[in-house]
């Protein structure tokens, strides 16, 4: 085990193995920070969500929290306005393209996206910024689960779990900007993908673009 | 919302992986070099065929969706192979002004494909390119090689009729001419 360092996060005095990430710290000491596209396990984070932003003494711009790496006298303050900012408008743009129907939504109730808007105090609408919904046909082709892209927040958990933890490679990201989505080898549906169906994809997802037919 | 890859006909199959199996003796399949590599085929084929792609996944160790993620993130990689008649339409900022779009949305509706495809027949395939350079014929669009200006609806009635459009419906078998492997027979005929 890595050495345990002491950091100092809202001013509460923390200990945490050295070389770990902050994000983890933090949530392991029950300090919320709002995150969707961290796995504990990834060596190389995607940082991709932009919603972990944290202030850390002696940087002069707010730093994602999942690639942080804890330090010893570590001085992290998990609010200000600039993160505040930071969270409220990349939480806003992931909205922006998502087919907002909580009360039809499998994940409704144990949603991420709902958590950091009940942590932060956040909208779960838009104020800003135009709606540009996904318009895709849900992929029901799995026994036992179901791909819907309009509620897909390209976190990539899905896809490392599948990449290592299932070691399949059954799906990925494709294209880009506004189309960039998770798919398949040329789109194929999962059951005529090269996909095991093993479901762990679905523990991993986030929101409720992966969702088991049957609640679980 | 996706495009379906065109059926491949008798004999492509096999040129392809024979093609794949050329450019991957002199590439190290890791990778760095699956873009090279990519690049390569596409001007050996003309496009990035799923069995092309599928051959650089099994020799590289790399998931084929990757791959095909990298033939969607890339504009310069097509999926579909280029149409015995190429229509290119500008979609650059003085031709989109003027109804660029309008023109492609004929195009689209004509042929029944949509921009990055090919009609079944692959007598026609439609894509969009930024500035061509003659904005003052806005909007344009380049067939061939031949510059068409201001293209309306009607325009590109008369553009398919001159190049015989056959319409290229659904289902349709490519014709021979227009594969691979029938060109190079044609090639063949005419060399000889
Ligand atoms: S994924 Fe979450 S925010 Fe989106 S509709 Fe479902 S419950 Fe609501
Ligand atoms: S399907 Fe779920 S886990 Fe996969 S990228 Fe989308 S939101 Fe993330
Ligand atoms: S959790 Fe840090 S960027 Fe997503």
């Amino acid at each position: 085990m890595s050495e345990k360092v002491t950091l100092t996060i809202d001013g509460r005095e923390i200990r945490a193995a050295a070389g770990g990430k902050l994000l983890w710290a933090a949530l392991d000491n029950g300090i919320y920070i709002p995150n969707l596209c961290a796995v504990r396990e990834r060596v190389r984070p995607a940082a991709s969500c932009r919603l972990c932003f944290v202030e850390v003494e002696g940087s002069a711009a707010p730093v994602t929290a999942c690639t942080q790496p804890v330090k010893d006298g570590l001085v992290v303050r998990t609010r200000s306005e600039r993160v505040d900012r930071l969270v409220r408008s990349a939480f806003e743009l992931l909205l922006s393209d998502h087919r907002l129907q909580c009360r039809e939504c499998p994940a409704n109730r144990s949603c991420g996206l709902q958590k950091i808007a009940r942590e932060r105090g956040l909208k779960l609408r838009l104020t800003r910024l135009k709606p540009l919904p996904k318009e895709a046909a849900i992929d029901e082709s799995a026994a036992a689960f179901s791909f819907d892209r309009s509620r897909c927040v390209l976190c990539g958990r899905c896809i490392w779990v599948d990449r290592e933890v299932a070691k399949v490679g059954a799906i990925g990201f494709t294209r880009r900007g506004l189309e960039r989505t998770v798919t398949t080898f040329e789109d194929e549906t999962l059951a005529e993908s090269i996909c095991n169906e093993c479901g762990l994809c679905v523990h991993a997802c986030p929101v409720g673009a992966l969702y088991f037919k049957q609640p679980e | 919302m996706f495009s379906v890859p065109l059926p491949l006909a008798s004999g492509e199959r096999e040129e392809i992986l024979k093609i794949v199996g050329d450019i991957l003796k002199n590439h190290a399949a890791n990778r760095e070099n699956l873009i090279p590599i990519l690049q390569q085929v596409q001007a050996k084929l003309g496009y990035l065929p799923g069995p092309a792609m599928e051959k650089i996944a099994a020799a590289s160790g790399v998931p084929a969706v990757d791959l095909y993620g990298l033939a969607t993130f890339y504009n310069q990689f097509r999926l579909h192979p280029p149409g015995k008649h190429r229509v290119n339409v500008c979609m650059g900022t003085a031709c989109y002004m003027a109804g660029g779009r309008i023109a492609l949305d004929s195009f689209e509706r004509r042929l029944k494909i949509k921009e990055g495809e090919t009609t079944p027949d692959r007598n026609f395939s439609l894509e969009r390119v930024a500035c061509v350079g003659c904005c003052t014929m806005a909007p344009v669009v380049v067939v061939d090689d031949k510059v068409e200006g201001r293209v309306t609806p009607t325009r590109v009635d008369g553009i398919l009729l001159e190049c015989g459009a056959s319409n290229g419906a659904a289902g349709e078998a490519p014709a021979a001419e227009n594969t691979p492997a029938g060109r190079e027979q044609a090639e063949g005929a005419q060399r000889s």
